[in-house]
C-alpha cells in the first residue's frame, strides 16, 4: 500500500505540484522591499556612519590629541599631528581621516576618552572623486557642528548600555 | 506573372513576416520584464519597477545598455564561427513561427471561407517545426566550439546531450497528437479540437502533455534543466565568451523558443484558439490562443521560481529513462485503444472512448 501510494505520489509529480504550491502562495504575499531612496530602515543609535569631531558647548574643540585613535584604528585611516597652543593646552594641528581606507569599526570612538570623536548615523556621503572622501580637520568638525544634537541623543539613547 | 503581381506578392509577404517578428521581439523583450518581475514577487520582492511607470521601460533600458555595450570576440576564438554562432540560435526560434497559426479568420467578413493566420500555412506544419527547432542547437554548439574556452566547451556538449535526449521524446509526444488528429497540419489539429475543453487532448494526453512541456523546458535550456548554464561549474554555459549584442541574441533565442514552446503546447494540447466552453466563443480565438500561450510563459517562469536546477545524470535519467518509455507506451496504448474494434467487437467501447477525440475516424 505505501509503495502503491509512493508510485502513485512520484506519477502525479506530487513534489513539484507542492513546490509550485508553495512559490504560487508566495507570489500573492506582501513585499519587503524597502524603496530605498523614499522609503528608509530604521537606524540604531550604534549605527556606525561618517566620524564626527565634536564640540563642547563653550566651542571649544573636544578632541586632546591623545591619539589612541590613531593608535587604535586597525585599517591605519587616522592621521593626527599636535602642537601646544597658545594657552597651553595640547591640540590637534591636523585630524586626517581617510574614508576610503576607514573600516567603520568604531574602535576610534570607543577609544576617545572624551567622546570628540564619534561615529553619526549619516551614511550617504559617497562622492565622485577620491579627494572627496579624504576627510580634514575642519570637515570633521563641521560634521560635528551639523548633527551635534542628533549625536548627542544618540549617545544619550545608549549611555544607560556602558 | 506580371511584375507588379511579384512586387505585391512581395509585399503581403514581408508584412505578414513583421506582423510576426516584430510581436515576438516586442514579446520577447517583455517576457524578461514578466520574468524579473514575476520572480521577484515570488521572492517576496517588487522586483524592477525604477524605469518608467511599473518600471515598463526596462527592456528598453536593458536592450540599449546591451546594443551600446563592446562585443568582445576572444582573441583565440574562431572569429566566424564565434560571430555566426548566436545568429544560428535565433535564427531556427524565427523561423519556426512562420508555420504556426495564431487563428483563423475571415477578415471581417472579406472573404467567404476562414483562413488560416499563418505566415505559411504549412500542411505538415509540425514536421518542419521539429525540423527546425532541432537545428536551433547548432548555435549552442557553434558558440561552445568557437568560444576556445573549457567552460563553452563543456556547456555545449551538454546541451548537445540534452537537446538530443528530449528531442526523442518531444517527438513521441508529437506522434500522440497526430494519432488523434489524424493531421500534421497545425490549423486541422486545432479544429479537431474544437467544441470545448472536454474535446481538448490535454485530457485524453495529459501525460504526453507533461512530457512536452518539460521536454520544452529542457529544449529551451530553461531551469530546471539549464545545465548548460550552471553558474556554479559553468559559470555561464555556452555564452560564457560573448557580450553585448551577441550576448542578448543567445537570449532573445531563448526566449523566442520559449514563445514557441508555449504557443505550440497551447495549439497541440489545449485547443488552441477555441474558446474552453462554446459559450465563449464571441472572443476572438487569437485571444484565446495569447492567453494561453501566455499562461504557460508563466508556467516557464514559475518553474524558475520553484525548482533547483537538475543534476546532469538525473537529466539524462528522466529523458532516456522515463520519458520516453512513457510516451513509447502511451503511443502503444493509444494504437490498442484505436484499433481495438478490429481486434475484438467487445472492445468496440475502448475505441469509441478514444475515436471521440478522432474526427478522422467517423
Amino acid at each position: 500500500m505505501q509503495l502503491i501510494k509512493r508510485a502513485f505520489k512520484t506519477w502525479m509529480l506530487w513534489e513539484l505540484v507542492k513546490g509550485l504550491a508553495l512559490t504560487i502562495r508566495y507570489l500573492f504575499k506582501p513585499k519587503i522591499t524597502v524603496e530605498y531612496p523614499e522609503e528608509r530602515t530604521p537606524l540604531s543609535p550604534r549605527f556606525r556612519g561618517l566620524h564626527a569631531l565634536r564640540r563642547y558647548d563653550s566651542g571649544e574643540e573636544r578632541c586632546i590629541a591623545c591619539k589612541l585613535c590613531e593608535v587604535v584604528c586597525p585599517a591605519l585611516a587616522i592621521v593626527i599631528e599636535s602642537e601646544e597652543r597658545e594657552d597651553g593646552s595640547r591640540r590637534t594641528t591636523r585630524y586626517d581621516i581617510d574614508m576610503t581606507k576607514c573600516i567603520y569599526c568604531g574602535l576610534c570612538q570607543e577609544a576617545c576618552p572624551v567622546d570628540a570623536i564619534v561615529e553619526t548615523q549619516h551614511f550617504e556621503y559617497a562622492s565622485e572623486t577620491r579627494e572627496a572622501l579624504y576627510y580634514t580637520k575642519e570637515m570633521l568638525l563641521d560634521v560635528g557642528d551639523r548633527y551635534e544634537s542628533q549625536i548627542a541623543a544618540n549617545i544619550a539613547a545608549d549611555a544607560k548600555y556602558h | 506573372m506580371e511584375w507588379t503581381d511579384i512586387a505585391l506578392t512581395g509585399l503581403i509577404w514581408a508584412l505578414e513576416i513583421l506582423a510576426i517578428a516584430v510581436p515576438v521581439a516586442l514579446s520577447v523583450a517583455y517576457i524578461t520584464y514578466a520574468e524579473r518581475r514575476v520572480i521577484g514577487l515570488i521572492q517576496v520582492r517588487k522586483g524592477c519597477n525604477r524605469v518608467g511607470p511599473f518600471g515598463l521601460l526596462q527592456p528598453l533600458a536593458d536592450g540599449l545598455k546591451l546594443f551600446l555595450k563592446e562585443t568582445i570576440i576572444p582573441s583565440q576564438a574562431n572569429k566566424i564561427l564565434f560571430v555566426a554562432a548566436p545568429v544560428m540560435a535565433l535564427v531556427p526560434a524565427l523561423v519556426a513561427f512562420a508555420v504556426v497559426p495564431f487563428g483563423e479568420t475571415t477578415l471581417f467578413g472579406l472573404w467567404d471561407t476562414a483562413h488560416v493566420m499563418a505566415i505559411a500555412h504549412l500542411n505538415v506544419g509540425i514536421l518542419y517545426i521539429l525540423a527546425i527547432s532541432s537545428l536551433a542547437i547548432y548555435g549552442v554548439l557553434m558558440a561552445g566550439w568557437s568560444s576556445n574556452s573549457k567552460y563553452a566547451l563543456i556547456a555545449s556538449v551538454r546541451a548537445t546531450c540534452q537537446m538530443i535526449s528530449y528531442e526523442i521524446s518531444m517527438g513521441f509526444a508529437l506522434v500522440c497528437v497526430l494519432m488523434l488528429a489524424g493531421s500534421m497540419d497545425l490549423s486541422v489539429i486545432v479544429n479537431a479540437q474544437t467544441g470545448g475543453f472536454w474535446h481538448w487532448y490535454i485530457i485524453p494526453l495529459f501525460p504526453m502533455f507533461l512530457v512536452y512541456f518539460i521536454s520544452g523546458c529542457a529544449e529551451t535550456n530553461r531551469t530546471p534543466f539549464d545545465l548548460v548554464e550552471g553558474e556554479a561549474e559553468l559559470v555561464a554555459g555556452h555564452i560564457v565568451e560573448y557580450s553585448g549584442m551577441w550576448f542578448a541574441t543567445f537570449s532573445l533565442a531563448e526566449y523566442g523558443a520559449m514563445i514557441l514552446i508555449s504557443l505550440l503546447t497551447s495549439i497541440l494540447f489545449l485547443g488552441g484558439w477555441d474558446a474552453p466552453i462554446p459559450a465563449l466563443d464571441f472572443i476572438p480565438g487569437t485571444v484565446w490562443l495569447l492567453l494561453k500561450t501566455s499562461f504557460f510563459i508563466f508556467v516557464f517562469i514559475w518553474f524558475r521560481a520553484t525548482f533547483p536546477r537538475f543534476r546532469y545524470d538525473q537529466m539524462m535519467r528522466l529523458g532516456w529513462k522515463v520519458f520516453l518509455p512513457w510516451t513509447l507506451a502511451w503511443i502503444a496504448v493509444l494504437g490498442l485503444f484505436t484499433y481495438a474494434e478490429e481486434l475484438n467487437s467487445s472492445l468496440t467501447i475502448l475505441s469509441d472512448m478514444i475515436g471521440y477525440y478522432q474526427p478522422w475516424r467517423s
